[in-house]
């Protein structure tokens, strides 16, 4: 028999249960730590901007050089934006996540792209910003426009919907493929009646962060569609807009005696806008997940 | 005999990786009969059970060849209608897989893929298969429900209903009772019997006993070669191949 060796006594021993709950309530500060800073920015922007929001706020234009009167055009053109980039980057991104996920086959071809679209996922907005200039406002002549600022959200929010689409569609397993084909159907039937429909509350979810993330988006709509002011709402997809995001950036910086009352109000409305998107693609996605089969 | 419903001549099958499933198989498979393909796992009976209907082309095949027909029909044809011949060849997996829809939309969706859009025949026909599978009696006030709600035995003759909706002409089991309670086993078996006076059937069983019980004809395969092929008394009372003998009287597998 090999004996076991003594173990070492130590002069300060702690037991194991000791160190388990050491370490469990350092990682349970750290992790309130962590929490900390965003709750502490959501409380700060309310108790600083919440006075600030009226009905008036929400629904009047600006005036006396945006010191004073609503957001109502920043409101509308985030709105505009946001409709626009869903336009475009929906149906393409849904089409090229099904191409991934169920026609593709795994080849040099496919893994190009797929190298492409998490690149995309990791450039500077700027880069798309300049991308969009060069594009759509110059090279398509959209200028300054509503029309080319979408297309630039649409493809920075591209790469997301397209994997969120490929993730959701393969997580639907693979066996339903196989009854949907062996009972008769094409692999296109079988996609479209059976595997999307559970990929769905997915690619939904998908779509709402990519928005999300393209309304809060700043620089790439700064040299595509956004404008300092606007007299009036815009009338047509070739209109620039007013936004939420870049209207935040030119209160803050570019207009001498700005109260801080618009200022944070603006703030709070747009984070408003995205928290409460997020809210609902959590709702989603809960509730797809107590109602799946599988 | 009569003329066989489907005939195999020299099948060979390999896999991308290798593996030699089917090696030379010649096989008639008789009309309005129960067939039993059984024998040790990794012998080539699913294999061949996705042969038969053609679902062998989602797997990564590197050579398949030989002979498979059905009347006219040549199975292997490469510019064959696929979706076609599945609705001619019904299949019921080892294990329930309801699709994630209603029970009734679990039958319509063969009929509807295949371009049924009138409701009432719809109807008819959902009904029709659920009574021929045994289940409508139980679950005919809840057509609507997820098909996931019902038990495991409901849900296999739920898959055996969807195929018999197509009203195909070969129905292949493989492994149909593997996750089912003897109940529900017996439940199934006794549809085949009555069945296959309708149908052709070919049954890979789950264990000895139902290839025993269920044989017309008996097939044994062994490491994708079909060793004996025979009615299904001689092959389980006087089988003639050795390793046959041996695998029948439980001396491995």
């Amino acid at each position: 028999m090999i004996p076991y060796p003594e173990p070492k006594k130590r002069r300060f021993s702690i037991s194991r249960q000791q160190s388990q709950k050491i370490g469990f309530t350092f990682v349970r500060l750290i992790s309130l730590i962590t929490v900390l800073p965003i709750l502490g920015i959501i409380v700060y922007i309310i108790i600083k901007g919440g006075s600030h929001i009226s009905w008036e706020f929400l629904t009047t234009m600006p005036s006396d050089g945006m010191r004073a009167g609503g957001i109502l055009p920043a409101i509308v053109g985030t709105f505009y934006l946001m409709a626009g980039t869903a336009l475009f980057s929906i149906p393409l991104g849904i089409a090229a996540g099904i191409y991934m996920a169920e026609y593709a086959s795994d080849n040099q071809w496919t893994r190009i792209i797929r190298v492409a679209i998490i690149s995309l996922g990791g450039v500077p907005s700027v880069v798309y910003g300049l991308f969009g200039l060069g594009l759509f406002v110059l090279f398509c002549d959209f200028g300054i426009s509503i029309l080319a600022a979408s297309l630039t959200l649409s493809i920075m929010t591209l790469p997301v919907i397209i994997s969120t689409t490929e993730e959701a569609l393969r997580s639907v397993p693979y066996r339903f493929r196989v009854v949907g084909v062996s009972l008769g159907g094409t692999q296109w039937q079988t996609i479209t009646r059976i595997i999307l429909p559970q990929a769905l509350p997915g690619i939904l979810t998908g779509i709402i962060l990519g928005l999300e993330r393209a309304v809060g988006e700043t620089a790439p709509i700064l040299f595509t569609g956004a404008t300092f002011y606007l007299p009036h709402l815009p009338s047509s997809p070739l209109d620039a807009t007013m936004a939420l995001p870049y209207h935040i950036y030119v209160i803050s910086t570019q207009v001498p005696g700005m109260t801080s009352g618009v200022q944070y109000g603006t703030v709070l409305v747009l984070m408003v806008f995205v928290l409460g998107m997020n809210l609902i693609a959590s709702l989603i996605r809960s509730r797809a997940r107590s109602r799946r089969q599988w | 005999m009569t003329e066989p419903k489907i005939r195999i001549r020299d099948l060979y099958l390999r896999y991308s990786d290798g593996k030699e499933a089917l090696k030379g198989i010649n096989l008639d498979i008789q009309p309005n009969q129960i067939t039993v393909a059984f024998g040790p796992s990794g012998g080539g009976k699913s294999s061949l059970v996705k042969v038969l209907n053609r679902l062998i082309d989602l797997s990564d095949v590197e050579e398949m060849h030989g002979e498979v027909t059905m009347g006219d029909l040549n199975i292997l044809d490469k510019n064959l209608d696929v979706v076609g011949l599945r609705r001619r060849i019904g299949v019921v997996f080892s294990r329930p897989i309801p699709l994630p829809l209603t029970i009734f939309q679990n039958i319509s969706f063969g009929l509807e893929v295949a371009g049924m859009r009138d409701q009432k025949m719809l109807h008819e026909r959902v009904e029709k298969a659920l009574r021929e599978a045994v289940l409508w009696d139980e679950i005919y006030d809840r057509l609507d429900d997820p098909a996931a709600s019902i038990s495991g035995g409901q849900q296999q003759r739920l898959c055996l209903a969807r195929v018999l909706a197509l009203e195909p002409e070969v129905i292949l089991l493989d492994e149909p009772t593997s996750a089912l309670d003897p109940v529900s086993t017996a439940k199934i078996e006794e549809f085949l019997e009555i069945a296959k006076k309708d149908y052709t059937i070919l049954l890979v069983p789950h264990n000895q006993q139902q290839a025993a019980r269920m044989a017309d004809q008996a097939a044994f395969f062994l490491q994708g070669e079909l060793v004996e092929y025979t009615d299904g008394e001689s092959m389980f009372i006087n089988p003639r191949d050795k390793r046959t003998q041996d695998y029948v009287q439980g001396r491995f597998g």
